[in-house]
């Protein structure tokens, strides 16, 4: 099989992937994305969005383009990995394949169509063509265009009209290490249509130990007093590379509820745009970076309210052990047109360690005057009186460590709107405590 | 004195403390018998809670001079939690707010330290949580503020039943209460009282830190000291605490002052 270089994993020309959009009706998108991932380069340093992260290692690194294996898993590998709320809502990928076998809709009420992108491409309802390839801008991003070149696994979520649909949707695009190095490409479109009412967990992890190279990108289309709560988890293995690109438009009286969770990956970037395109728009957007020894996370995020009485609010934790680094960009842009926007930014930063970093920046554009914008920044350590409260109940010292470490992230993790995951990530960054 | 024949548990000599380079404990002597009750009053800025946090092991206080034996051992070879394994309980002037921890998990993972450190069995959530629901009567803690995060959101009343509830958790062989009557109404201060009362026990000792009289009318104490610029000037029994009432501390600094 033959392996790739990162510069040319868009524009080269490979064999069709499994599920092809081409024939669909989107040549011409994957046509035009072909052409900007050969035009544009990768990324480096001197870029100012990438000051903070270095894709050398990403780079030099040649990639497979398909596993070559069916996308098939032990179930036992999976059971630990389902969530209650999305018993049979489950699309599962395996090394970014579909895989049916692993996966159910039985559960989901009519009116909301889940499924592999080529089969929601076919007989989906016109939202898959109209939307798909519209959000995410291919042509000024690198890794965009190479996702969009290679259009073909992924997964599209519709939900008509009025729709309410209990419970989640999980997402579920798992690496096991069969073929490696190997980049994939997964594709996400989730449609929350007119007043509907839609919770979609979008998660990667890694079932192996080694490298996998993900590219993702995920576009999300919120209509008018629509309310679409999307749970973004990023969990792959400490070896590999995950970069994601998401892009959600916000319209009139709709709410969109995020947390973007990462706590994987050698080196992970996070560009999540969410336009509020229409009047009254709600956004909350918040993050966490849970890293240690020497993983690297950058999150780049955009609020972008286009449109007046618009609402925002964002909290991004990062927690640094080790001499892990981690990145926030966190822009808030307020057109001229978004009279009487409300905007708030909080970014939270816990250093566990003398060599970990984190460079946090809030950057605000504002352009009109009537306007209600805070943010806040800290950097930190853990609270000594804190320390001191669980020391003299009879803590030893790493454990009340672990402890006040897994509050200061519980915040946001708390605030994931689907209890198991709640439940599971908890236990997890206990685990990863040692507690 | 209940009994001079009881075990000394705490022996306070000579104690020097710094906070910041500042002197604040300037030669303390103090003995503490198992089963006693003790209150240390003074006006404000004597060093009361400077002694308490000194006994819990608080990291910006530096003693420079004197020693403290806990049952006979340095209490200060120990570190904080050490302490705290050991039997030492300090009940906070102000308790810490941790939000993000939830009170039966924090009282749980006490109970367990303390426990193991003792070679006992620890709980499990299920069993923790019976213990816990029973103690919790004792000072009147509704049970939901169990699933709530650690003191974040309680009233001032509820901060300090919650000290109480975890000395009930680790009945501690000698507990330092630090102006645990403050900022409490009298039904509060009643329901903490009983709770501190109910724990008391010929094999337990309490110190009592406060300022006002009013405390000592719930906890009877067996001794009465009083405390000024860093030592502690003055012992004697309840009626020590009356008097100081009525006379005011100026009538023992000044005492001092004319010696």
């Amino acid at each position: 099989m033959v392996a790739i270089p990162l510069p040319a994993l868009g524009s080269q020309a490979l064999p069709p992937v499994p599920g092809a959009a081409a024939a669909a009706g989107l040549a011409e998108v994957v046509e035009a994305a072909r052409a900007a991932a050969g035009r544009l380069p990768v990324p480096t340093p001197h870029d100012e969005a990438w000051r903070f992260t270095d894709l050398s290692p990403l780079a030099r690194q040649p990639w497979q383009v398909d596993s070559g294996a069916a996308p098939t898993l032990d179930a036992a590998r999976l059971a630990p990995l389902e969530l209650d709320e999305a018993a049979d809502a489950r699309l599962v990928f395996v090394d970014g394949r579909f895989a049916p076998v692993l996966s159910s809709t039985a559960a989901l009420p009519s009116g909301v169509r889940v499924g592999a992108l080529a089969a929601m491409l076919a007989d989906g309802g016109p939202a898959v063509r109209e939307h798909l390839g519209r959000h995410a801008a291919f042509d000024v991003d690198f890794f965009s265009a190479v996702n969009t070149a290679r259009l073909g696994e992924g997964a599209a979520v519709v939900c008509a009209r009025g729709v309410q649909v209990p419970g989640a949707v999980h997402l579920l695009f798992l690496s096991t290490g069969r073929s490696a190095p190997l980049a994939i490409q997964p594709r996400v479109l989730v449609v929350a249509g007119e007043g509907s009412e839609l919770t979609v967990v979008e998660e990667y992890a890694s079932l192996g130990d080694s490298m996998v190279f993900t590219n993702a990108v995920t576009e999300c289309v919120v209509e008018p007093g629509a309310t679409l709560r999307h749970v973004r988890l990023q969990r792959e293995n400490a070896v590999s590379f995950h970069v994601g690109r998401c892009a959600v438009s916000v319209a009139r009286d709709a709410r969109y509820r995020s947390v973007a969770v990462d706590i994987g990956a050698r080196l992970s970037r996070l560009d999540h745009a969410v336009t509020l395109a229409g009047e009254g728009a709600e956004v909350t957007r918040d993050g966490l970076a849970l890293l240690d020894a020497r993983q690297h996370a950058d999150s780049h995020t955009l609020l972008d309210h286009a449109k007046p009485h618009g609402t925002s609010r964002q909290l991004h934790k990062c927690v640094c052990d080790g001499g892990s680094h981690a990145v926030f960009n966190g822009r808030i842009l307020v057109r001229p047109d978004a009279q009487r926007t409300d905007s708030s930014q909080q970014s939270r930063a816990l250093l566990l360690s003398a060599r970990a970093q984190v460079n946090a920046k809030p950057q605000l554009e504002i352009h009109a005057d009537d306007v209600k914008a805070a943010h806040g920044a800290t950097v930190g350590q853990l609270d000594a009186d804190e320390r001191f409260y669980l020391a003299s109940r009879g803590l030893p010292a790493d454990q009340a460590r672990r402890l006040l470490t897994y509050a200061f992230a519980a915040e946001v993790i708390e605030r994931i709107p689907v209890r198991s995951l709640v439940g599971r990530l908890a236990a997890q960054v206990m685990a990863r405590s040692g507690l | 004195m209940k009994d001079p024949a009881a075990t000394t548990l705490l022996e306070v000599r000579g104690l020097h403390a710094t906070v910041n380079g500042v002197p604040i404990l300037k030669g303390l002597d103090l003995t503490v018998r198992a089963g006693e009750v003790h209150a240390i009053m003074g006006p404000n800025g004597s060093g009361k809670s400077t002694f308490s946090k000194v006994l819990a092991g608080h990291p910006a206080y530096e003693v420079t001079g004197g020693e403290v034996l806990f049952e006979g051992r340095n209490l200060f070879e120990l570190e904080a939690d050490a302490r705290a394994r050991a039997g030492v309980f300090l009940a906070f002037q102000y308790p810490v707010e941790i939000p993000g921890v939830t009170n039966s998990a924090f009282l749980r993972l006490a109970y367990n330290a303390k426990a193991a450190a003792e070679g006992r069995e620890e709980l499990d959530p299920l069993e923790f949580d019976d213990l816990v629901r029973e103690k919790a009567k004792l000072v009147e803690m509704d049970p939901s503020f169990l699933d709530r995060s650690v003191n974040d959101g309680f009233s001032g009343g509820e901060k300090k039943r919650n000290e109480i509830l975890q000395m009930a958790i680790l009945e501690p062989k000698l507990a330092i209460l630090d102006e645990t009557d403050s900022g409490l109404d009298i039904d509060a201060l009643r329901i903490v009282a009983g709770g501190v009362n109910a724990l008391s026990s010929p094999a337990r000792a309490i110190v009592m830190i406060t300022h006002y009289q009013r405390l000592l009318n719930y906890i009877v104490p067996d001794h009465v000291h009083v405390m000024a610029d860093g030592r502690i000037l003055k012992s004697g029994d309840r009626s020590l605490a009356l008097e100081l009432e009525a006379r005011g501390y100026d009538w023992v600094t000044g005492a001092r002052e004319a010696a």
